[in-house]
């Protein structure tokens, strides 16, 4: 029997799945409909400072006619009053006890202020607080949100005024928008977080109105950064998300955030270490129902490996995390093209001629032109395989038996042994002992 | 005729005739672009007669570059959108889309294609090559069917002085009476005619070449000659009865439902359409939505042996058409007016010169299907006495002109021709290959001079 309960630092919810701290989230209403259909948890809408939106504030990238690939926004924390937003979290809480209720907070800058929210906010029965040091527009330029998350001290100084008064889990809430991840990531472990989210939504400019030459978001003839979410930004969240999980400094739980849509996306993220996922824009594009397929996908999933808890594979492809140092220079690959799966669009060819290797020959044959990898000139790079349309037709085959491993630190250590400098020449003279050629 | 089918409302014959493959708007043709592989030198362009870069065509429409797109187009074709809403897609570039390979729905390059030419008609034809300057000699095309119009255009491009002859009063041969009015509109035809003319090239209407101006003549004018006169009448069926009112010619017939107002073009109740190619469907399905009770099709042969593309069938079948195979017409039945058609039951013998299996009656299989009108759709003669009027013209065994394949020239140096009258009757998009390279043909032949 498939369990997909998760216990999050200290916050359990019944599946991964909670809402990211954004317009979805928004009220009671919101969250108790998400809940009704589902979702395990939510991380209520930012509360704290008066804020006044602007009316038009989100800008979408389409791509190759598939809608929202990436979404970016410039709206600001909840635009509600605290009092209104403490009534309805209290009142949806008392309603779903089983389901996390995680309230993000961002007031400004003094201790007494957080003192007094993080307190009022407790007094609702939530689960935990997340501060939202992320936010990249508006609030920053009020020195909250990124401007905290951008700076270690500032974040350590703020976290320590919450964890010293609270007595519910606390989540930090970090900005991909820093040259390294992890400084801001230990320093709320410094100052007693329980756990981490990340990441928040990246600085971009979504687009430029080609007859107008106005930026999207467009208000009133102007526009300006917004945080960029969704689909598009998967990769990057994926790769801070392994670089705050393999850090013995942090170790923390963590909640992943960024561009999650689906339960394969989501089992990525438990793959590198998340204990839950938040999900925004997929949900502002479908709606909460998406939950369905993502519990029911993930549960057929975890059935058909014979894992029963996500415990079980949570960090599970962290030790994969590696450097390039290490990864071995002679675990040789080249590409082989299956004739009877081939639909003749020679896109394998134009791809590996004019942007990879030249080793794919194009030969007419009864009025079509058969594609074929000159093996001994193929680098395995795997662009063909990449760019063919058609499942498993082109596929990387292994040729080295794995007994002549060595890896560029290998490489490097060997040569410093036997009084060898890196040239060209010496590289040279190892490749071609392996039968490699580089043209 | 004698019984003539009730007229029908009048939104109702725009409804039979409105766009069997209605056009895509925008977002809808960005997705159907964006779904196009973009396959390097693309089986779709091997198999358009023309050799259109369809995926260089598409990708433009992707992004936005549609007058781009509609250049790549008129490189390869002169008459695209005819080509995009009457080729027969479905076995040729659709066909050999490699997403039916993948057992997956092939990208839609015919609506596609008519996407960017519409917008660019729709945003009045801005020009999109450089014209040569003049060189001072003149070529003279007959007929401003495809052919001809690809002609034209290609040369007034190379700086000749251009004439077309044309002997209706409205342009664009087939083009414009020839294709059934649910895949494309008169209109569409004379759009192409009139991109042709913004070249530079001199249209003469109502000029019967052989009549109104002498052979000889025309060759004394013109520094060449291009023949693109298509072919002439639907054949006799030779039986008795085919004086009678109510018996008509499948051309004829199409080309009054291009022309006059549908209330106007009477069908009968019940219709027999003789033949089974595509003109014999067009001509079936035309009377059906104009308003006929019942259609026929009769055809001696098999339905493996039509001509008519499987898509066509299918498409009367649609419409409710009923075939009879194997079944040959002996003799029309009537007064001064159709009532009946008495036909033989066949069956197939041996296979002829051609492969086909031949029909042969089955003895006293006799059997009358009454009816009010008959269309002959067996096929178009050659305007082999026209041709044969040519000096130094060679024809062969069928009628049709005999030309080199590569420059298009025929016996006579000076005569160039191309379309149906080389070939027998092909597909517009064939003609349009002709007569593109009819062009370079004549520029090489005259260069030289």
């Amino acid at each position: 029997m498939v369990d997909l309960s998760i216990n999050c630092a200290g916050i359990k919810s019944p599946n991964p799945f909670w809402l990211a701290s954004a317009p979805p989230s928004n009220s009671a209403y919101q969250n108790c409909k998400a809940f009704e259909q589902g979702w395990g948890g939510t991380v209520w809408k930012t509360i704290g400072e008066p804020v006044m939106n602007v009316f038009n504030r989100y800008g979408g990238l389409d791509y190759n006619g598939q809608k929202i690939f990436g979404l970016n926004n410039i709206e600001l924390i909840s635009d509600r009053p605290i009092e209104v937003n403490l009534k309805e979290i209290a009142e949806t809480k008392k309603l779903w006890h089983d389901r996390a209720v995680v309230v993000s907070l961002m007031v400004e800058s003094k201790r007494e202020t957080w003192h007094e929210i993080v307190k009022r906010t407790i007094d609702t029965g939530c689960d935990g607080i997340e501060l939202n040091y992320g936010c990249p527009h508006g609030m920053s330029e009020r020195g909250m949100g990124a401007a905290v998350g951008q700076v270690p001290e500032y974040c350590k100084m703020i976290t320590e005024w919450v964890t010293e008064v609270s007595t519910i889990p606390v989540l930090v809430k970090l900005t991909p928008n820093v040259s390294n991840i992890q400084l801001p990531a230990r320093a709320a472990k410094a100052a007693g977080a329980d756990g981490i989210s990340l990441i928040n939504t990246i600085n971009s400019i979504i687009g430029i109105n080609l007859d107008t030459f106005e930026l999207r978001p467009n208000v009133g003839g102007l526009g300006g950064h917004g945080g960029y979410a969704g689909p598009a930004v998967k990769p990057i969240a994926l790769h801070l998300l392994s670089q705050v999980a393999i850090d013995p400094e942090v170790n923390l739980p963590i909640s992943g955030i960024g561009g999650v849509s689906n339960w394969r996306d989501a089992l990525e993220f438990i793959l590198l270490g998340a204990s839950s996922v938040q999900v925004c824009t997929a949900v502002m594009h479908y709606g909460f129902r998406i939950v369905d397929d993502m519990i029911e996908g993930m549960t057929n999933w975890m059935e058909s490996k014979g894992i029963t808890s996500l415990d079980q594979i949570r960090g599970k492809s962290l030790p994969r995390v590696n450097d390039f140092g290490n990864f071995d220079l002679l675990n040789r690959t080249i590409a082989r093209i299956d004739q009877q799966k081939c639909i003749h669009c020679n896109l394998c060819y134009i791809a590996c001629e004019d942007a990879a290797h030249q080793c794919i020959d194009l030969t007419p044959v009864n009025g079509h032109n058969k594609t074929e990898v000159r093996e001994k000139d193929c680098v395995g790079c795997a662009l063909c395989s990449l760019v063919c349309p058609v499942e498993n037709c082109i596929s990387m085959v292994r040729i080295d038996d794995g007994s002549a491993s060595k890896t560029w630190n290998q490489l490097t250590e060997e040569f410093r042994k036997n009084g060898k400098q890196m040239t060209w020449e010496n590289l040279a003279e190892f490749q071609h002992k392996h039968g490699i050629e580089i043209h | 005729m004698k019984n003539i089918a009730s007229k029908l409302p009048s939104e109702q014959y725009e409804k039979n005739f409105s766009d069997l493959h209605p056009p895509f708007t925008q977002n809808s043709a960005v997705a159907e672009a964006n779904r196009c592989l973009y396959c390097y030198d693309s089986p779709c362009m091997k198999a358009c007669p023309t050799h259109i870069d369809i995926s260089t065509f598409i990708k433009k429409i992707s992004t936005g570059n549609l007058l781009g797109s509609a250049k790549t187009i008129y490189e390869s074709n002169w008459v695209p959108l005819t080509c995009a809403k009457a080729c027969p897609v479905d076995v040729l570039c659709e066909g050999a889309c490699v997403y039916n390979a993948k057992g997956e729905k092939a990208i839609e390059i015919g609506r596609l294609q008519r996407y960017a030419i519409e917008n660019y008609f729709d945003k009045g034809m801005p020009a999109l090559f450089h014209k040569a300057p003049k060189n001072g000699k003149s070529v003279g095309i007959v007929g401003s069917g495809p052919a001809g119009l690809a002609c034209s255009a290609e040369l007034a491009l190379l700086g000749y002085e251009v004439t077309i002859y044309e002997a209706n009063k409205i342009p664009g041969g087939l083009n414009t009476w020839g294709i059934a009015p649910y895949k494309m509109r008169r209109e569409d035809s004379l759009k192409e005619v009139e991109l042709v003319k913004s070249f530079g090239v001199d249209l003469k209407t109502e000029v019967m070449i052989g009549k109104t101006v002498k052979v000889d003549d025309l060759l004394k004018k013109h520094d060449a000659i291009f023949l693109g006169v298509g072919l002439g009448e639907s054949p006799q069926l030779s039986i008795s009865g085919e004086e009678l009112s109510g018996v008509v010619g499948a051309l004829d017939f199409i080309e009054k439902v291009k022309t006059e107002n549908w209330e106007n073009v009477h069908v009968g109740k019940k219709v027999a359409v003789i033949g089974a190619g595509n003109t014999s469907i067009d001509a079936a399905t035309e009377a059906k939505r104009l308003g006929a009770e019942q259609v026929f099709i009769i055809y001696r042969r098999s339905d493996v042996e039509m001509s008519a593309y499987e898509f066509e069938y299918e498409l009367a079948k649609k419409d409710g058409i009923v075939f009879h195979f194997l079944t040959s017409p002996k003799r029309i039945i009537g007064n001064s007016f159709v009532e009946g058609i008495e036909c033989l039951k066949m069956k197939l013998g041996e296979p002829d010169i051609h492969g086909r299996r031949k029909p042969v009656p089955i003895l006293r299989s006799e059997f009358t299907i009454p009816v009010d009108m008959i269309i002959k759709a067996i096929g178009q003669e050659t305007k082999s006495s026209f041709l044969s009027s040519i000096p130094k013209l060679t024809l062969d065994d069928e009628g049709c002109v005999i030309v080199d394949r590569t420059t298009f020239q025929t016996a006579n140096p000076k005569i160039f021709a191309g379309g149906d009258c080389i070939n027998g009757g092909k597909e517009v998009v064939n003609a349009a290959y002709d007569g593109k390279h009819a062009a370079h043909g004549i520029d090489k032949f005259l260069s030289k001079k």
